[in-house]
């Protein structure tokens, strides 16, 4: 019974893969780089919730000191991707990242 | 759960940053540089002058004068096995410097600058920022630093290949940049939480011994490799993680093309070589294992699918640019056949190939915005008749061509001669990988010569309406670039021991 009173690492590292797999659900199946960008920042949390949760159980503040990292590249991530994408609907008047195509011959 | 040091404990930490700092000279000036770089473009505002690629120009030069003092330091770790210093290292931080200085040259000779952009800004601070973002990826030794300096690497990468921003296929080519870059950084982050999770170490060097001693479970190691590889894959731009390359590298900026193709996939290759030879030396798998698939196995797929997806889709292509995409593709498979031989004549032909593959990539890239400065644009059908117009860089994309192909007597040829005979001396085993190599070297040998055939053996469709006069000091510097091709191909001796030199990496323990 006590498996189900307490949360283990396995708890965390479910939560983890489950949302990494949202992630790439979401990056793989839709069109507007907005979503895909929120994908990848499911992607970044679910590797965050790792880090939290392998430091927490191995008892070492490297996990810790990495996610904190990791949040703030992904915020500097998101100032550039959301520029660029800006600037995308600018031109194209649209961010639909499928319909965005000039070069392919 | 995790006491405050005490007052010595802090001493301590603070002597032993003061004792790293003094390693770490060359990084720090070129971060002056580019502050300094920012600063300017402020005062000179809306001036159009030659002070921001003079400066930059001179001051990367100046930076190799601190990268050759490190040679006299021992080679070591600094900052807490953060960052490591070894010849590797230097070798890197002059290939990534002289990579920032041709990037200059080449941008001062692109007149499509003049018709895209009012101000050229802070375009050459974002070239520093991505070179300081280079030499840290090749020296880092921890997962943390790894990253870090690989998301430098990227976001500059994003910003300067939309730099023509009301062009939109320059837009066009940094949101797929980004797009592809931010999925596999992610996935490359999860990796190494795994990584973490198995060994509770962020050092390379702690997680080989940790993983020498404990063990790990081969699934969730093999899960890890594969993630790590989707990150690294996307840098070096190898199948299956190839699909942004075509067309960031045509829609970019061409001195950026030349950039990225170059320097930043030599940054891969650099962290790949590190991370797998110190982290995972022996492939992370015991020999028992029933699953049998280790990292050398995953990069022999890689490289063939490389080799043989980038040769022969090139065939098919219209625009030179979108060609030597391709090519580069097909490149990233030859190095990585280098670095899958993994002893250290591997990785000083790698080195080698990497330093060919710079002179004859940057040359070729030149020669093109040459071109294109003339006719407007990188159509194959356009080079008509360019070889009797501009007999002379003609000539040069000929050699750089020739080069590209791997035939003698140019600095190709000697980068693929050591490749090959690295991977036979390590056994009839790795036979069949340098038969495709061969092989696909010479489908290559078709598309790359359709540009010579077009430039001089065929007559041009338009009547000969302008001169295609070239500026003198374009002419000399293609041709210094052509005639190193040449004369390293012939005398190449100080490139190969330079190579060797390089190849001792830091607490390696292949072998």
């Amino acid at each position: 019974m006590e498996q189900f009173t307490t949360i283990g690492l396995n708890h965390y590292l479910t939560i983890s893969a489950i949302l990494l797999g949202f992630g790439l659900f979401a990056v793989m199946t839709r069109k507007n780089a907005i979503v895909v960008l929120m994908g990848v920042e499911l992607i970044l949390n679910a590797a965050n919730i790792n880090f939290l949760a392998f430091s927490k159980f191995n008892g070492g503040m490297e996990g810790v000191m990495f996610a904190l990292f990791v949040i703030v590249i992904a915020a500097a991530e998101a100032a550039i991707a959301l520029a660029i994408v800006i600037n995308i609907f600018k031109l194209f008047k649209s961010v639909d990242v499928s319909s965005i195509d000039s070069m392919k011959e | 759960m995790f006491e405050l040091p005490s007052g010595a404990e802090i001493q301590g930490i603070i002597a032993s940053l003061k004792a790293s700092v003094g390693f770490f000279i060359p990084e720090i000036y070129l971060s002056v540089l580019f502050m300094l770089l920012i600063v300017i473009d402020l005062v000179a505002k809306g001036r159009k002058n030659n002070l921001l690629s003079i400066t930059t120009l001179l001051g990367l030069a100046g930076s190799t004068i601190f990268i050759y003092q490190q040679h006299s330091l021992p080679a070591g770790e600094l900052f807490f096995g953060m960052y490591v210093l070894d010849e590797f290292a230097l070798f890197f931080k002059y290939f990534f410097v002289l990579s920032g200085i041709l990037a200059v040259i080449v941008t001062m000779a692109d007149e499509q600058f003049d018709r895209e952009v009012k101000s050229i800004g802070e375009y050459y601070a974002l070239i520093v920022a991505m070179v300081i973002g280079m030499i840290m990826m090749a020296s880092s030794a921890d997962l943390l630093m790894i990253f870090l300096s690989m998301e430098l690497v990227s976001f500059t990468g994003y910003l300067l290949a939309g730099y023509f921003k009301r062009n939109s296929r320059s837009s066009e080519a940094a949101l797929k940049y980004l797009v592809y870059g931010a999925v596999s950084s992610g996935l490359m982050v999860y990796g190494f939480s795994l990584i973490y999770g198995i060994t509770a170490q962020t050092n390379l060097i702690k997680i080989s011994l940790e993983l020498a001693a404990h063990g790990s479970d081969s699934l969730v190691m093999i899960l890890a490799t594969l993630v790590v590889l989707a990150g690294f894959g996307y840098k070096i731009g190898a199948v299956p993680f190839h699909f942004w390359s075509p067309d960031v590298y045509e829609g970019a900026p061409t001195p950026i093309t030349a950039y990225l193709s170059v320097a930043s996939k030599a940054a891969g290759f650099a962290l790949l070589m590190r991370f797998f030879y110190i982290a995972i030396p022996h492939g992370g798998l015991p020999p028992e294992d029933k699953l049998g698939l280790d990292w050398v196995s995953l990069l022999m797929l890689l490289s063939v699918a490389s080799m043989i997806y980038g040769n022969v889709v090139a065939l098919w292509q219209k625009n030179v640019k979108r060609l030597l995409a391709y090519s580069s593709i097909a490149h990233a498979g030859y190095i990585l056949l280098g670095i899958i031989v993994m002893s250290d004549l591997g990785t000083q032909a790698t080195l080698l190939y990497l330093l060919s593959y710079f002179l004859m990539n940057f040359g070729a890239f030149y020669v093109v915005i040459l071109i294109a400065n003339k006719t407007g644009n990188e159509n194959l059908e356009d080079y008509r008749g360019l070889g009797i117009k501009m007999p002379l860089a003609g000539a040069a994309l000929t050699v750089f061509l020739i080069s590209l192909v791997g035939l003698p007597p140019t600095v190709g040829f000697i980068g693929k001669l050591y490749i090959f005979s690295a991977l036979l001396a390590k056994g009839s085993l790795y036979l069949g990988l340098a038969l495709v190599g061969i092989m696909t070297s010479v489908i290559s040998l078709y598309y790359y010569m359709l540009i010579p055939l077009n430039m001089f053996l065929r007559e041009s469709k338009k009547p000969d309406e302008k001169s295609m006069k070239l500026d003198l000091a374009p002419q000399i510097f293609m041709t210094v670039l052509m005639i190193l091709t040449l004369v390293f191909g012939i005398y190449f001796a100080p490139l190969s021991d330079f190579a060797k030199y390089s190849s001792a990496m830091f607490g390696i323990t292949l072998h």
